[in-house]
């Protein structure tokens, strides 16, 4: 049947903070809840991007001068979890898919706007309490896999608090999750196909059905290891006769899936940059759509390549090899897709342009490292080096991080109504773009030649190599600034951008910029034609 | 789906129409069940790897008794059909019937638990004795936990389907429906795990 909606539950203006204390309630306003997600995320990218340096520091000297051995290991392990948790996943899913799905579906807010607002503030006290361990007895020292023995072995609070943390950090994950399922399926505005969503709608679908999938089941595998930490079961103790392959193969059932968590909303979101900026219609829309749901499919049962050392039987090996390989047949579609939405385009060099194109280039390179470590043969040799590192960094920072900001740089006008600072955006893409590449291209030769990661010392015959990598590194620290200094400046003082500067066509463009609270003045307009560039001009032919 | 009263339709403050949307709380609350299925499904896996590749170690201990088991199952499918008959009942809006069925289901579940922490005193092992020992308690407590919740959630429902001033009306029967399929969703997976543990 139906509810009625209740604009004084919902949306009650009077009662809300208003201005900038908004951002610090419990508001229920999708749009507040994305800017909250991402500069919490921001914030915390920040604190990862500072141990990321803290570890190249490190490694620009074979010996471990910078900081002890075992705050290494500490350092290692935030800055993954921090950047994967607290970063990437919230910002590239809980950002951008709060502030824009309801506008994609037509809808005035997201279906749970109180589930969206508790699994938002999940997020901060979790991470604090992350960044906190480190002053209580050292942080956790077994890296983002926390594989046993060695999360039972290192010591025990920081495990703790690093589990605690990440449970209520899947928490959130799933209810967004669920928040985003119900939205795209059951919030669809009257009249508007599945077939006619923007691409972004259909990458969070894919998504969120990973994250309920498969995010429960590392909930589980991370109950049962911290019953091993607390209570001394043997469930992935060898010693009390448990099995720690069990605990990388439910890991990994989490953990491959939430590689495609990171990486598919933004496939979904430079789906939206492109064709605005090239003036196209998306090239190849449907096999777009099944392209994801091959992902998401076989997304699900690719988890054993991260394994192939831990003593996997052949049969699994061929299994495993084969099922990733395929994957790169529904990403090499997108991938084809994107250069012919480019193809012949009326392409305009803007900040978020340069940032998809960068994010095209790396992705192409992270992937074709990343068929190449599906391979056993090859994967026994480079496993646990520092060609994995390379690999999916190119896939994560490369690809994933480089759309965050190609997404800032999109719908900044849409936030605040005020344009950013081109000259300062594509100084900050040049920046970015050479010492991302200069940081992690050498790490695929450290890598073949043997240098294994994870560890705060190294073979002195790398140090060329480290200090290039390193000085990479510092490009990418020093990138952040001009675009922390353009974002404030543009705030402040930037050029009004009107309703619509980029003339795109996707809904959220078709209201005021900023969006008034429940998005349109009226009713939702139907967009039956997302990406219907230069459909006019063909038609007078 | 579910009957909620439509006719308080209240008018937007922007715009002149009446909205209203379909109540998809029963949908998200599937999806829920979905993921939480999810974990008891990764339990399984982790249990039946053990099972196939872990031998017990000589001199451990690890038997089970149906007895016990075989009687909570019992109580659990129940329970499941009286919960439907409380469904019934405050659809033809006898909700003093209603209750009664419900504080039943509620007792159903309340003995289920008795029976368990029985079966956990009686164990000839404890939690850390073996890996076995160790999967059995992680996998009923973990189940025991999720009954704990779903007594609670119909004790409070069985307090708001009363006569005078409850809100569960066959009007409003979505904080039923959702209780209830909670609770066949807790028993589908306790006969699952019935199977899988004690007679596999």
């Amino acid at each position: 049947m139906t509810i009625s909606i209740d604009p004084q539950k919902t949306n009650n203006e009077s009662l809300q903070p208003k201005g900038w204390l908004k951002y610090f309630s419990f508001s229920l306003d999708h749009k507040v809840i994305g800017i909250q997600y991402l500069v919490c995320g921001f914030l915390f990218y920040l604190i990862g991007g500072t141990l990321a340096s803290a570890i190249r520091i490190e490694l620009a000297s074979p010996m471990s001068d910078f900081m002890p051995r075992d705050v290494y290991n500490q350092v290692l392990t935030l800055h993954g979890t921090i950047m994967i948790f607290l970063w990437i996943v919230p910002v590239v899913n809980g950002a951008f898919g709060n502030y824009l799905i309801p506008f994609y579906v037509g809808a005035r807010d997201m279906a749970f706007p109180r589930l969206n607002a508790v699994a938002f503030w999940l997020i901060p006290p979790s991470g604090l309490m992350l960044v906190a361990s480190y002053f209580v007895e050292g942080a956790a020292q077994a890296g983002w896999t926390a594989y046993p023995p060695l999360s039972i072995t290192t010591p025990q609070s920081g495990q703790i608090i690093w589990i605690l943390s990440v449970l209520l950090l899947g928490g959130s994950s799933i209810f967004g999750g669920i928040n985003f399922i119900a939205t795209i399926i059951k919030l669809r505005r009257p009249g508007l196909k599945l077939m006619q969503l923007p691409m972004y709608c259909w990458a969070m679908l894919g998504t969120s059905l990973l994250v309920v999938l498969s995010t429960p089941v590392l909930a589980g595998t991370l109950i049962l290891l911290s019953f091993d930490i607390v209570a001394n079961t043997g469930f992935f103790n060898p010693v009390l006769g448990g099995n720690v392959v069990v605990y990388q193969h439910l890991f990994w059932f989490y953990s491959h899936p939430a590689v495609y968590i990171m990486v598919l909303p933004a496939f979904g979101l430079v789906s939206e940059i492109l064709p605005v900026h090239a003036r196209k219609p998306l090239f190849g829309y449907t096999t777009m759509v099944f392209s994801i749901m091959g992902i998401v499919v076989l997304g699900l049962v690719v988890w054993a390549h991260h394994m192939f050392t831990s003593g996997t039987p052949p049969w699994m090996r061929l299994f495993f090899t084969i099922a990733t390989a395929f994957i790169a047949v529904p990403t090499g579609i997108k991938f084809f897709n994107w250069v012919a939405t480019l193809w012949g385009g009326k392409i305009s060099i803007n900040s978020a342009m340069l940032f998809s194109c960068g994010f095209i280039i790396n992705f192409v390179f992270g992937g074709i490292t990343g068929v190449a470590l599906a391979q056993v043969p090859f994967d026994i040799h480079v496993h646990d080096t520092y060609f994995v590192v390379a690999h999916f960094h190119y896939i994560v920072y490369g690809g994933t991080v480089f759309i965050i900001f190609s997404s800032i740089y999109h719908w900044f006008p849409k936030v605040t109504g005020k344009m950013l600072n081109e000259k300062l955006g594509i100084l900050h893409f040049i920046i970015t773009f050479i010492g991302f590449n200069l940081c992690f291209a050498p790490q695929h030769w450290l890598g073949l030649n043997g240098m294994p990661r994870r560890v705060a010392e190294y073979d002195p015959q790398f140090q060329f190599v480290n200090q290039i990598s390193s000085l990479g590194a510092l490009l990418m620290a020093i990138s952040t600034i001009p675009f922390l200094i353009n974002v404030f400046l543009s705030v402040r003082n930037g050029k009004y951008a009107g309703d619509n500067p980029w003339n795109a066509l996707t809904p959220e463009w078709l209201t005021s910029s900023p969006p008034p609270v429940e998005n349109w003045e009226g009713e939702a307009p139907l967009v039956e034609e997302p990406y219907g560039y230069g459909k006019e001009i063909t038609e007078q032919k | 789906m579910t009957t909620l009263d439509s006719s308080k339709e209240i008018q937007k403050n922007n715009s002149e129409v009446n909205e209203t949307h379909e109540d998809f709380r029963m949908f998200g609350l599937i999806t829920f069940l979905i993921a939480d299925g999810m974990t008891f499904a990764g339990f399984f896996a982790a249990y039946l790897t053990y099972k196939a590749v872990n031998p017990l170690p000589d001199g451990a201990i690890y038997e089970l008794e149906l007895p016990i088991p075989t009687l909570n199952t019992i109580l659990l499918l129940i329970s499941s059909a009286t919960f439907h008959k409380a469904g019934k009942a405050l659809l033809k809006d006898k909700n003093s019937d209603s209750q009664k069925w419900l504080f039943f289901t509620a007792f159903l579940g309340i003995i289920f638990l008795i029976c368990q922490l029985f079966e956990y005193f009686h164990l000839p092992f404890g939690l850390t004795d073996n890996l076995f020992a160790s999967t059995f308690y992680a996998l009923t407590g973990f189940h025991g936990l999720h009954v704990t919740l779903g007594t609670l959630m119909i004790l409070i429902i069985a307090w708001q389907s009363r006569i005078n001033g409850g809100r569960l009306t066959s009007q409003n029967m979505f904080p039923l429906e959702a209780v209830e399929l909670y609770w066949h969703f807790v028993d589908g997976i306790w006969v699952i795990l019935f199977i899988i543990l004690y007679l596999l």
